[in-house]
C-alpha cells in the first residue's frame, strides 16, 4: 500500500526473476510466509484483450471529473501516476497516455480464478484485497516436497500462463517483511529475505515501510530523529513509548526487530462492510446528500443480506469540501440487515453533523459489529419492520433475474447511478498496487 | 450574600439540583446552580438553591440564617463537589464581587461567580393536577421507564405517556420491543380535566427516584399550553419540558387473548435467566420451552457454548418454545415487583404479557410489561 520502496543494491541477491538460476536462489529454509501482489491488477486484465498496447502508457479511470486512477501500468508510473490519484492530474503527468474505463466484474473474476490457484497450494490463503493475499506454506512444503521459492515461482509461472498477467512475490519468515519483500521485487519478481537476513534487509528502511506508520507516526519518529527501522530498534522501548504512545511504541519495536506475530488468517469472517460515493460536486443540499445516504444504504444492505449478515452498529463517513474528513457511528438496539433502518440511523447521524450549507464532498455509509443472521431475529410491536424487509428481500430477488436498476427506490428513481461519476468500480476499490 | 447553613441540607440540595444539570452545558451559565438568599417558599429565612438548562428545572429550599440577601451564580458541579466533602459542620457562604467563598470548620473556598443577569428566568410551577403518595410514584415510574426508548432518533420513545382520565393516572412507555404500562387511581385536582401528555422518561425516572421517598406526598403539575409538567414534594420543585411528538397508538397492540398461560416464581426465573445467558452472545435470545408443568430454558449453540436449565412451573397449553433477550426479559421480571408472575401469549412470534400475581397465581391488576420475542431461525 504505496510503501513500495526499491531494493538496495546490496540486497540484489535475494530478487530472483523467472531466468534466475535455481543455484543462486538465496536460503528460504523458514520462510513460511509468502505475500502475492499482482502488478498493475486492472491495467493489467485490460491488457490482456489490448495487447498492443502493452508498452504504451494506460491508465485505467472512470469517467467523472473526480475520477481517480484505479490502475496505471509500469510506461505509465514512469511519469508518476499512481493509483488514487486524481485522473486531472495523472492528465497533467501523462497525457499521451491511453485511458480506459473500469470493465465492471473483470477484476472480481480474474481474482477469484487467482486466489483459487493459491488455494492448491495451501488451505491458508488470507486475501488483503482482490490482487493480494498472504500464503502460509509452513505446513505444505513436506506434502509438496518442495521449497517456498520453488512455490513462488510455480505460482508466477502458472498465473502468467493461465491467466496473462504477473505478479510478484515477496517470501519471509514473517508477514510484514514478506510484504515489503513483495514491493521491492515488483514487477514480475520474487524477493526472498532469509531468515538470518531479516535485520540486514529491514534496518536501512525509512520508518514509514513499518506496517502502522502513517503521516502522523511518521512525523512524530522524525521529529524524535527516528529516520530508519534500524533507529527504532535501537531505541530503548520506553522512550518508544513516549514518541508515539504505548501500543503503537510496542508494536513498532517488534516489528523493527522482525517480530510480527500475526498469523496468516484465511478467511477472516467479515468485521465490516460498507460503501461511499464523492460527488462530482461538492454537495450542500441535504436532500441531495439524504438520497445519497439511502442508495449507500441500500448497496450496505443488499450486501448484508447476500451474505447473510446484519449490523448492530451503523458509520457514516463524511467529508466537507475542505478535505476535513469525520466519521460518526451509533449502535442500533438490534442488529439489521434492512437498508431503510440502516438509512434512518445514517441519517440521523448526517443531520447531527453536517450544517446546513455546509458542502460535502464524499459520503459513506459502514456496517460494523456484524453477525449471522441466522441468530434469530427481535421482533418489533410495530408490525413495520417486517414489511420493509419483506420488500426489500423481494427487490434482491428482481434484481438477481433483471438487473440491478429493476427495483430501486422511488426517491432514487431519477437518480440513476450512472449519472453520477463513481469513486471506482467495485464499491471505489483501486488497484492496491500502488 | 452573606448566610450560614446546615452542612447536610445544603450538600443534599445542591447535589439534588446539581443532578439535573447538563453534563455538556451550551453555554456556561447553564452549567450553574443560582443561590438566593431571602425568604422562602413558607416566607422564613431560607437559601434558595436552583438550576435549569431549558428543559428542567429544579429548585429547593434549604433553611438558613441570612446576615445579608442576595443573588449568585455558580458552577453547579464545583459546588456539588466541595459541599459533598465538606465536614459536617455550619457552612458559610459569603459573596463579595466576583468571588463567592465558602467557609466550613477549618475548609475554605473562593469561588468564581457568574453574571446571574445572564441566567435564565425559571419557570413557574404549573397549575396543579393532582396528588398522590412519594412512594407510589416513584415505583410506578420506575416500572415503566424501564420500557422506554434510549434512541435520540425516535423521540417518542424515549417519552413515558401520562394519561390522566378521571381519577385514573396510566404511565405507558415503549422501545417497540417491549411496553409498560402502570393504572392507578389518584387524587385529581378539583376541575382537572382530561389529559395526556409526553414527558421526558430519563428526566421522569430521576425526578421520581428523589421526591419518590416514602411519607411524602407528590404533586403534578401540568401546562399543556406551555409544554410543562410539574413536580413537587418535600420541599422540592421540578419542572420538565413536555415532549412535542407523537406517542405510537398502542392499546390496540396489547393482545386480548392468549392460547398459553405459564405461572413462574419471578426469583428462580430471574436467576436461571442470568446463568443461561452468560452462553449468549451480547444480545442473543434465550429460549423458553413449555411444556405439561415444566419450563425448560436454553441458551447459546455449539459455537458459543450452550447452557440449559429446566424449573417447574403452572402450564395451560400447547407445547410450544418461545424465545427473548435475556436482558429484555429480565427487565419485565424485575418490574413486576412481585414473587410470582403470569406469562400469557399465543405464537411464538406473538407478542407476550408479564403480569404480577398473588401467592395463588390471580392477576394483580394495574401493571404489565409486554414483551416482543425473538423470531428464531428456520
Amino acid at each position: 500500500m504505496g510503501r513500495n520502496t526499491g531494493l538496495p543494491e546490496t540486497l540484489r541477491h535475494l530478487r530472483i526473476t523467472a531466468d534466475s538460476a535455481q543455484e543462486a536462489w538465496p536460503d528460504d529454509t523458514g520462510c513460511g510466509v509468502l505475500h502475492i501482489d499482482m502488478d498493475a491488477f486492472f491495467a493489467a486484465v485490460e491488457l490482456r484483450t489490448r495487447p498492443e498496447l502493452v508498452d504504451k502508457p494506460v491508465i485505467i479511470a472512470g469517467s467523472g471529473g473526480r475520477s481517480v486512477v484505479l490502475s496505471a501500468n509500469y510506461p505509465a508510473r514512469e511519469f508518476g501516476v499512481r493509483s488514487a490519484m486524481p485522473v486531472a492530474a495523472a492528465r497533467r503527468l501523462c497525457p499521451h497516455a491511453v485511458y480506459l474505463p473500469p470493465t465492471r466484474g473483470a477484476y472480481s473474476e480474474v481474482s477469484a480464478a487467482v486466489m483459487a490457484v493459491f488455494a492448491e497450494f495451501t488451505p491458508l490463503v488470507e486475501p488483503l484485497s482482490l490482487d493480494e493475499a498472504f500464503l502460509a506454506v509452513g505446513g505444505a512444503l513436506k506434502r509438496l516436497r518442495t521449497t517456498p521459492v520453488r512455490i513462488g515461482a510455480e505460482i508466477r509461472a502458472r498465473i502468467a500462463a493461465e491467466h496473462g498477467i504477473t505478479c510478484s512475490v515477496g517470501i519471509a519468515p514473517v508477514k510484514f517483511a514478506a510484504k515489503l519483500a513483495s514491493g521491492m521485487a515488483k514487477p514480475d519478481a520474487m524477493v526472498v529475505v532469509p531468515r538470518d537476513q531479516v535485520l540486514e534487509f529491514l534496518h536501512p528502511l525509512p520508518v514509514s515501510a513499518l506496517a502502522g506508520v502513517g503521516q502522523r507516526t511518521n512525523a512524530a519518529l522524525e521529529r524524535a530523529g527516528l529516520r530508519t527501522i534500524a533507529d527504532v530498534a535501537t531505541t530503548p522501548l520506553a522512550r518508544l513509548r513516549r514518541v508515539v504512545g504505548t501500543a503503537a511504541g510496542e508494536h513498532l519495536h517488534a516489528l523493527a526487530n522482525g517480530d510480527d506475530p500475526r498469523p496468516v488468517e484465511p478467511d477472516s469472517p467479515d468485521k465490516s462492510l460498507g460503501a461511499e460515493q464523492t460527488f462530482d460536486v461538492d454537495q450542500g443540499d441535504h436532500d441531495v446528500l439524504a438520497r445519497e445516504l439511502l442508495e449507500l444504504s441500500e448497496r450496505v444492505a443488499a450486501t448484508l443480506r447476500a451474505k447473510g449478515l446484519a449490523a448492530k452498529t451503523v458509520v457514516v463517513k463524511i467529508r466537507f469540501a475542505d478535505f476535513t474528513t469525520i466519521t460518526r457511528s451509533r449502535s442500533l438496539p438490534t442488529s439489521t440487515d434492512v437498508a431503510h433502518e440502516i438509512q434512518a440511523c445514517a441519517q440521523a447521524l448526517l443531520a447531527a453533523n453536517v450544517q446546513q450549507g455546509s458542502l460535502v464532498r464524499l459520503l459513506g455509509v459502514r456496517a460494523e459489529g456484524l453477525s449471522t443472521r441466522d441468530s434469530g431475529q427481535q421482533l418489533r410491536l410495530d408490525a413495520d419492520e417486517p414489511r420493509w424487509r419483506d420488500a426489500e428481500l423481494a427487490a434482491d430477488t428482481a434484481r438477481d433475474r433483471f438487473g440491478t436498476s429493476a427495483v430501486r427506490p422511488a426517491s432514487l428513481l431519477r437518480w440513476s447511478s450512472t449519472d453520477r461519476a463513481r469513486a471506482g468500480a467495485d464499491h471505489g476499490k483501486t488497484d492496491t498496487d500502488r | 450574600m452573606k448566610i450560614r447553613v446546615e452542612r447536610d441540607g445544603l450538600a443534599d440540595a445542591v447535589a439534588w439540583v446539581a443532578r439535573s444539570l447538563p453534563a455538556r452545558p451550551s453555554v456556561p451559565v447553564l452549567g450553574g446552580v443560582l443561590l438566593e438568599a431571602g425568604a422562602g417558599p413558607d416566607d422564613t429565612d431560607a437559601l434558595t438553591v436552583s438550576g435549569f438548562d431549558y428543559e428542567v428545572s429544579a429548585t429547593v429550599g434549604v433553611p438558613a440564617t441570612i446576615a445579608d440577601g442576595g443573588k449568585a451564580l455558580v458552577s453547579g458541579r464545583l459546588l456539588a463537589d466541595i459541599t459533598k466533602a465538606l465536614p459536617a459542620q455550619p457552612v458559610d457562604i459569603t459573596v463579595d464581587g466576583s468571588r463567592a467563598t465558602i467557609t466550613c470548620g477549618s475548609a475554605r473556598f473562593s469561588l468564581p461567580t457568574m453574571p446571574v443577569e445572564d441566567y435564565p428566568q425559571l419557570p413557574a410551577q404549573p397549575a396543579l393536577a393532582g396528588e398522590l403518595a412519594g412512594d407510589t410514584f416513584g415505583q410506578a415510574v420506575a416500572q415503566v421507564a424501564v420500557a422506554s426508548g434510549k434512541d435520540d432518533t425516535l423521540p417518542m420513545l424515549t417519552g413515558m405517556r401520562l394519561e390522566i382520565t378521571g381519577d385514573t393516572l396510566t404511565m405507558v412507555a415503549t422501545d417497540r420491543f417491549r411496553l409498560a404500562m402502570k393504572e392507578f387511581t389518584w387524587q385529581p385536582a378539583e376541575g382537572m380535566e382530561d389529559a395526556a401528555v409526553l414527558v421526558p422518561a430519563r428526566t421522569l425516572a430521576e425526578a421520581a427516584k428523589s421526591l419518590g421517598s416514602s411519607g411524602t406526598t407528590v404533586r403534578l403539575g401540568l401546562s399543556s399550553s406551555e409544554g410543562l409538567l410539574g413536580l413537587s414534594g418535600a420541599g422540592r420543585y421540578a419542572t420538565t419540558r413536555l415532549l412535542d411528538a407523537e406517542f405510537p397508538p398502542y392499546r390496540q397492540l396489547l393482545p386480548s387473548q392468549h392460547t398459553s398461560r405459564a405461572v413462574l416464581e419471578v426469583g428462580a426465573l430471574a436467576e436461571a435467566i442470568k446463568r443461561v445467558s452468560l452462553v449468549a452472545e451480547r444480545g442473543t435470545q434465550v429460549r423458553l420451552e413449555f411444556a405439561d408443568q415444566s419450563l425448560r430454558l436454553t441458551a447459546g449453540g455449539d459455537d458459543e457454548g450452550s447452557a440449559e436449565e429446566e424449573l417447574p412451573v403452572e402450564y395451560e397449553g400447547e407445547p410450544v418454545t418461545i424465545a427473548f433477550n435475556p436482558g429484555y426479559l429480565s427487565d419485565g421480571l424485575a418490574a413486576l415487583n412481585s414473587d410470582r408472575a403470569e406469562l400469557t401469549f399465543t405464537t411464538p412470534n406473538r407478542p407476550a404479557l408479564l403480569k404480577p400475581t398473588d401467592a395463588e397465581g390471580t392477576v394483580e391488576s394495574g401493571y404489565l410489561y409486554l414483551l416482543m420475542p425473538v423470531r428464531l431461525p428456520g
